[in-house]
């Protein structure tokens, strides 16, 4: 009895920290005018064209690495289950190496390398945005990796291969046709979590200087007092739009982080 | 003859599969090692591009010296903290005693939780218990009449020193996603506590005390010690929300990096490279801590 009564104290302060946070940045969010609940704030942020701006910056960046980082990880992984399978601890090490150059150290490396000849890439709009691209393709390497050697481990890939080959397929087509529809998935289950993390991402783009939803929302952090409220339930329901697909999907065990601190 | 052909063909072989993973190689030679790097040997050279370790002096200032410790200290204290509190609830969660219910909402939870962070989760906390936020707003509320007449409130969390903007408002933010961390990645450890073992305990005369500092404790050890590592790095690392959250008035290392990126502080940028150098080795250390005592744990989990 006793013990029932303890794990249910735990199991209730667990869901008191989940909730009480939301629940408050929710009724905070309703309180902008005095005395009433109204959704002004979120009329506000709505209205803001810099909020639609930053929106659609980081959702089509959030494509292009999701793209990036598939064509990448596709071949790749494919690769080492077939003919590279002592690969596997090099590959396993490089793309846990994100979580050991911590985001701010990692756009320091690459301002210092992209910003002198012979590849200046901090000076235009675009080539910055080439550079911030690469650089959350590489935050989303562990997620990526995973994801797509998990699928590809549930597939044969040796006996795919072999019947793709004697049936005349080029290379690219066997990736193209027969490889990627199984396992798209799994990179489905990546891009998700690719997604979620660069809508969220604060550091590359503030230090480089590009209209993301990150910086926006730091930029209304320190001028405003309700409109970051509605931001966050707004960013919450996007990353959790994300990241409950993701559940559906069944893989719950792959997000148990992410790199957008 | 035909030996050393066949040598060389399994060679060529060996080359040609190799050759798979150059493109992934080069991305990330490009864009993560040749930048990284680039900042350690910036770390050893001087403006003029000389060999020196005079840039290790960095560590003698005492604005990088207190951002270490304050670094050090939010990391070790979320992860104690985080690290506690998510034992307890893993522990409450893989037992048999709590509804279904309970346990399905807090493992999804534990694991969108988790992945919170940067300057949304700032937001979010600020317009809870900020100087004006709807908890702190709550408790304020909760007023007793007192002995001379007038009113006591005993929960106003400001009057009581309490300060969101602070090492221990920190804190609190991030163990909001630093405790299901420890949830997610304990409790395959303490499901893989077989019931034979607790009752071979109790048959011996054990108690459940005896059962937990000789038996299921010395086991999970390893798990348990390195998830906390695991919740250093994660603390370490961050960024987004100590500087949504305080505006960059708490020293951390990150911060002082971000500081550093944006302008000169240190007054000699190559300084600034042993500072994120140092950054990287803490990070190494932790991470590396993390993987091993994993793996010892994943060994016993499948025997």
């Amino acid at each position: 009895m006793a013990r029932r009564l303890w794990t249910l104290m735990w199991g209730a302060l667990a869901l008191i920290y989940f909730f009480v946070p939301l629940y408050g940045t929710f009724d905070f969010s309703l309180r902008m005018q005095r005395g009433m609940l109204s959704l002004r704030a979120y009329e506000l942020v709505l209205s803001d064209p810099r909020f639609w701006e930053g929106l659609r910056y980081s959702a089509l960046m959030a494509l292009v690495t999701i793209l990036i980082s598939a064509l990448l990880f596709v071949p790749t992984v494919y690769w080492m289950h077939l003919r590279l399978p002592q690969a596997r601890p090099v590959l396993e090490i490089a793309t846990l190496l994100p979580f050991v150059v911590p985001a701010v150290v990692l756009v320091f490396g690459l301002i210092r390398t992209f910003s002198r000849p012979p590849l200046q890439l901090t000076n235009t709009p675009f080539t910055t945005d080439i550079l911030i691209a690469a650089g959350y393709a590489v935050l989303s390497m562990p997620y990526m990796f995973r994801a797509v050697d998990v699928g590809m481990r549930a597939i044969d890939v040796r006996t795919l291969t072999e019947a793709a080959q004697m049936l005349g397929a080029s290379r690219w087509q066997l990736l193209r046709d027969v490889i990627f529809p199984n396992v798209r998935v799994a990179v489905l289950s990546g891009a998700l979590i690719t997604f979620a993390l660069v809508m969220g991402e604060l550091v590359l783009a503030s230090f480089l200087v590009r209209p993301a939803l990150g910086p926006y929302m730091q930029l209304m952090g320190l001028t405003k007092a309700y409109e970051p409220a509605a931001l966050a339930i707004l960013s919450f329901a996007l990353t959790w739009l994300s990241l409950g697909a993701l559940q559906l999907l069944g893989r719950r065990t792959l997000i148990t982080q992410m790199t957008t601190r | 003859m035909v030996g050393t052909s066949h040598a060389r063909r399994r060679f060529a072989q060996a080359l040609w599969d190799w050759l798979g993973i150059v493109p992934f190689f080069i991305f990330v030679l490009a864009f993560l090692i040749v930048p990284s790097l680039n900042l350690f040997t910036g770390a050893f050279t001087n403006r003029f591009g000389e060999f020196t370790l005079e840039n290790v002096a960095v560590f003698r200032n005492p604005f990088v010296l207190r951002s270490y410790l304050t670094s050090v200290q939010v990391s070790a204290l979320t992860a104690l903290v985080g690290g506690a509190f998510g034992f307890l609830v893993a522990y409450a969660v893989t037992s048999n005693s709590i509804p279904r219910w309970m346990r399905g909402v807090i493992l999804t939870f534990a694991g969108l939780a988790a992945n919170f962070g940067g300057v949304p989760l700032a937001f979010a906390f600020i317009a809870t218990l900020g100087r004006t936020g709807f908890l702190t707003a709550l408790l304020k509320g909760i007023c007793f009449p007192s002995a001379d007449g007038g009113e006591t409130c005993p929960f106003d969390l400001y009057a009581l020193g309490f300060n969101l903007y602070s090492l221990g408002g920190l804190v609190l933010t991030y163990t909001y996603f630093q405790f299901p961390l420890m949830v997610l990645t304990i409790a395959p450890a303490l499901e893989g506590l077989r019931k034979e073992w607790r009752e071979a305990c109790a048959t011996l005369g054990a108690s459940a005390w005896h059962y937990w500092r000789d038996v299921a404790l010395p086991i999970l050890a390893p798990s348990l010690l390195g998830t906390m590592l695991l919740l250093f790095s994660n603390a370490f690392g961050a960024y987004a929300t100590a500087q949504a959250l305080t505006g960059g008035n708490i020293p951390l290392v990150t911060i002082l990096i971000g500081q550093q990126i944006r302008g000169d502080v240190l007054n000699n940028p190559h300084e600034g490279y042993a500072l994120a150098l140092g950054m990287v080795i803490v990070m190494v250390i932790t991470v590396a801590g993390y993987t091993a005592l994993q793996q010892r744990t994943a060994r016993w989990l499948r025997a």
